[in-house]
Formats: structure tokens, C-alpha cells, sequence
């Protein structure tokens, strides 16, 4: 990515037919710290890995709740998925307020995508520059989706975003065909695996990293610190210690310290996350 | 020539009677099941009974669950159309400030919303007589009272509907609630335990169900306490 006379703005097209911001939004989502999703018949896993700027600093949150049946796990511009989680938020709530009965997950994928299509094609916008693992349950079944900055939208069994997601994927490449038929407890095994995956040999612990579920019978809900850890601990995944590690590039603008929300029990050996 | 006086009213009213008592450290909060079509004399009293409704809503509900985080509940009567609607809007307001807040909304907070919601339509009422019921941020019964345009107080017990006219007093003997301008300022909640509230709940409405025409059929009683929420019913005359 090199920069060139036709990336200014995101309406002037490149001669080869690339809209340059568009692609340089879909960096700022390589940049962000991971989040990767799965999926089976009657589940959906949403993990992600909560990395701070600082030891002083509070976590980013990174896994938004849109309904009981809708959860989204954001790569990227951390300040963009809160909006666009926000109105994914209250699109949910004017369904259900008008149909009683709970929003159809493609149905809120594309709409996010025409929203962030938008963008693409106005002067005096830029596009989302964040990615956005979508998790949802409804009639038709358990789904994941991915949204772009770019508009596009696609559905996944398994998938993987942000730094280093690239070594998630090819552990979720080698097993994504049992995925359909796995349970609850084998989904977050394989999805705390594919976390640990990200890490590149740091220790995986439940104060790195936020898991997610929505499944059948159960709504969406974020699973608090404690319950993590005793999975870590039960799958034998903690991984070698590094030898010095240090804060990588993580989520885009430095977390305000006002915005992250606690998402459980406060960490032990961290920066105790911020409580509303 | 006279004006042409408006003979289609966008408002019905179907009855029933919702009642609430605060307790020290519970509130029961009740409501009949009955809704009335219209009851018109040419039909020589014939009435259409539109069936048994929810009037009790659960405020505090997420995914349908009863939790002990929930805190409040709310009885209306009047026009269902409007008490449904009124439902859906809190529901939804409440959505949003579990989203923003990360916490359920607690009944005096509740209390305020609902207040504020029912006065948005100053100039279109909605045509519903509520009581909320819960427990306030200590843990003590609350239970506040409506008009049909968002005035309300926090009190120690209140009826509202067709049948409050014939309750009220009653609630008034029984439980003799201080006035609210006395200093210093007086418990207004019942020392009464919570099974003999329940008990004098039931008595109000066997009674209302006597005279009023509106009331009857079902009695369904919801009691918060701290270990959470429970439902209970009573048969009611059916006539």
C-alpha cells in the first residue's frame, strides 16, 4: 500500500478501478487487535483479544450485545464499531417493537452493509474503519457474518480478523468442517485455541481475552472472567509464558478511559477494566 | 348553523381495576383479566368480552426471564390499545438504558420514565390508568400512581380503573396510610406481612367484582420480593 495521486478522497477512483480509501479502511481493520467467530448448527462463539495500551489504561470492549439474539465482536476503529453497534442496537429494538418478534441476523447485515456502502460513495465521508464479526440466531439457524468497511458483507462457518488473524485462520481452516456438528463446550475450546493461535506464545488468560455466546435456548451473553479462566485451565491451552512481552500495536485510537465497560469480574493481575 | 359535534372517539375504555401495596420489604401488585367491548343498554346488558389480557407487564423482563434483578411492574386499565402500547414503549426504552447503562433500570427510575413517556402525549393521551410496583433502591415496597398524563407520587398503596372507586376507600380503612404532607415524614409503606397482603388484595377485588360491572373473571397477582418475582391467580365472578 503505497501512497499515490488517486487516494485522496474516497470518490476519485485509481485507474485500475480501486477506490484506494476503501482498501486503506480495510487496513485500519488488519491493525486492530484480533476477534474471531464460529459457528455451529445451534451456537456461536465470538472471541477477541482485549489487549491495553498500558498497564494503567482499562480494557477496550470489543464484543457488543445488539439483542438477545445478536451479538458483534469489532476489529478496528474501536469508536466506530461502538456507533455501529449502537445503531444495530436500536434497528433490533425498532423490529421487535413493530413486528414482535426478533430481527432476522441477514437482514442486519445488510443493512450495516448499505450503510457502510454509504459511505464509500460520498465526498464528505469516509468509510467505517472497522471490521465486524457478526454472531446471530434466528429461525433459519446459527450464522456468522463478516462486514467490510468496503460494503460487502459475507456469511462464515469460521473466521478470523484484525493483527495477526492470519495464524487463527489456518487453525480454523484445518477443522472448520466438524464445526456444524460440534457442541457448545468444543466450539469455545476451538475458539480460545484459535485465540491462543493470535498470540504468537504469549500466555493466554482470561484477562487477554473476551468470549461470547448465543446459542439455542440461550441468549447472547459475554461469559464473565472467572468462567474463561476455568476453561483456559480446562483445555490445557495457557500456552508458554514470552519471554518479554510487550504491548503491541492494538486497537486504533488509545482507548479512552471513560468508554470501555467492565465485562465481568475485575482482573486480578491487570489493570482493573473500568466499572459503570 | 350548530358545528358538527365529533361522534367517533379514538378511545374505548375496557375496564378493569389494578391495585398495588408496598410492604417493608415486598409489593404485590394486581390487576383483573377481564377487557369489555362495549356494554350497551339497547342490548339489554349484553357484553362482549374481549378475552383475557396481560395487564400486568414486567418491566424488569430481559429474554423472558424472571430475574432477581427485575424491579419493576406495572398494572394498567383503560384503553388496551393504548395501556399495549404504552407496554411496548417502556420495553423498548428500557432496552436502550440496559445497552447504555450496563444495569436494569430501578423503579424509581422506572417511575420517572413512565411519567415523563405518558406526558410526551400531553395533547393525545394515552388513555391508561397505571400503578408501578417494586422495590426502590433499598430494597423497601414502592408503589407510584398515575393519571393518565404523567402526574404522579410515590405512595403506600394506590388503585386504579373501573373499580378503584370502590376499592380506594376500603385500602384507605384497612391500611391507614399517613398523609404525605405530615412532618416528619411517615413510612408510607404497610406493616402488614406479605401474605396478608396478598389476602387483602383478594378481598378488594371479590368485592369490586360485586358492584362493578368491569371487573371480574381473573385476578392475577404479581408479588416482588428479594428473592425475585411470583405469580399467582384467583377466579373472580364471572357475571
Amino acid at each position: 500500500m503505497f501512497r499515490n495521486q488517486y487516494d485522496t478522497d474516497v470518490t476519485t477512483w485509481s485507474p485500475a478501478g480501486r477506490l484506494f480509501q476503501v482498501e486503506y479502511a480495510m487496513e485500519a481493520v488488519k491493525q486492530g487487535s484480533a476477534a474471531i467467530g464460529l459457528r455451529s448448527k445451534s451456537h456461536v462463539v465470538l472471541a477477541c483479544v482485549n489487549k491495553t495500551n498500558s498497564e494503567l489504561s482499562s480494557h477496550q470492549k470489543k464484543i457488543f450485545k445488539a439483542d438477545d439474539h445478536i451479538g458483534v465482536a469489532i476489529a478496528g476503529l474501536t469508536a466506530d464499531g461502538r456507533v455501529l453497534s449502537r445503531y444495530m442496537r436500536s434497528e433490533c429494538i425498532n423490529y421487535s417493537y413493530s413486528y414482535e418478534s426478533p430481527l432476522p441476523v441477514g437482514r442486519l447485515v445488510v443493512q450495516l452493509a448499505d450503510k457502510a456502502q454509504v459511505c464509500t460513495q460520498r465526498s464528505w465521508k469516509r468509510p467505517y474503519g472497522v471490521g465486524l464479526l457478526v454472531a446471530g440466531l434466528d429461525e433459519s439457524g446459527a450464522h456468522l457474518y463478516y462486514n467490510c468497511p468496503s460494503g460487502n458483507y459475507f456469511e462464515y462457518q469460521a473466521f478470523a480478523i484484525g493483527s495477526r488473524s492470519q495464524a487463527a485462520k489456518t487453525y480454523l481452516e484445518r477443522r472448520f468442517e466438524k464445526f456444524m456438528g460440534s457442541s457448545r463446550d468444543d466450539l469455545l475450546k476451538d475458539a480460545l485455541f484459535a485465540i491462543r493461535e493470535t498470540l504468537q506464545g504469549e500466555k493466554l488468560t482470561s484477562s487477554i481475552c473476551t468470549v461470547a455466546v448465543v446459542g439455542v435456548g440461550e441468549a447472547f451473553h459475554i461469559l464473565d472472567q472467572g468462567t474463561v479462566q476455568a476453561l483456559i485451565e480446562a483445555f490445557e491451552i495457557a500456552g508458554e509464558e514470552a519471554p518479554a512481552s510487550e504491548p503491541t500495536a492494538a486497537d486504533q485510537p488509545p482507548p479512552e478511559p471513560g468508554v470501555a465497560a467492565d465485562q465481568g469480574a475485575p482482573a486480578e493481575h491487570d489493570a482493573a477494566p473500568m466499572d459503570i | 348553523m350548530t358545528k358538527q359535534h365529533q361522534n367517533w372517539s379514538p378511545y374505548d375504555n375496557n375496564g378493569g381495576t389494578c391495585v398495588a401495596i408496598a410492604g417493608a420489604d415486598y409489593c404485590v401488585v394486581a390487576a383483573d383479566t377481564r377487557a369489555v367491548g362495549c356494554i350497551s343498554p339497547f342490548t339489554g346488558a349484553v357484553r362482549q368480552k374481549l378475552g383475557m389480557l396481560r395487564v400486568i407487564s414486567h418491566l424488569g423482563m430481559f429474554g423472558g426471564e424472571l430475574s432477581r434483578a427485575d424491579k419493576s411492574l406495572m398494572a394498567s386499565s383503560g384503553f388496551q390499545a393504548d395501556v399495549r402500547a404504552l407496554q411496548k414503549v417502556l420495553a423498548a426504552r428500557h432496552l436502550i438504558y440496559q445497552h447504555q447503562h450496563n444495569k436494569q433500570m430501578s423503579c424509581p427510575a422506572m417511575a420517572q420514565l413512565l411519567s415523563n413517556t405518558l406526558y410526551y402525549k400531553r395533547f393525545f393521551p394515552y388513555y391508561a390508568f397505571n400503578v408501578l410496583g417494586g422495590l426502590d433502591t433499598e430494597g423497601k415496597g414502592c408503589v407510584f400512581t398515575y393519571d393518565a398524563v404523567g402526574s404522579y407520587e410515590r405512595v403506600g398503596y394506590s388503585s386504579q380503573g373501573s373499580g378503584a372507586t370502590l376499592i380506594t376507600p376500603f385500602l384507605d380503612n384497612q391500611l391507614k396510610s399517613p398523609s404525605p404532607l405530615l412532618l416528619p415524614a411517615k413510612d408510607a409503606v404497610t406493616p402488614l406481612s406479605e401474605s396478608e397482603a396478598i389476602d387483602l388484595v383478594k378481598t378488594c377485588f371479590a368485592s369490586a367484582t360485586e358492584r362493578d360491572i368491569y371487573t371480574g373473571d381473573k385476578l392475577e397477582i404479581v408479588v416482588i420480593n428479594a428473592d425475585g418475582i411470583r405469580r399467582e391467580y384467583m377466579e373472580l365472578r364471572k357475571d
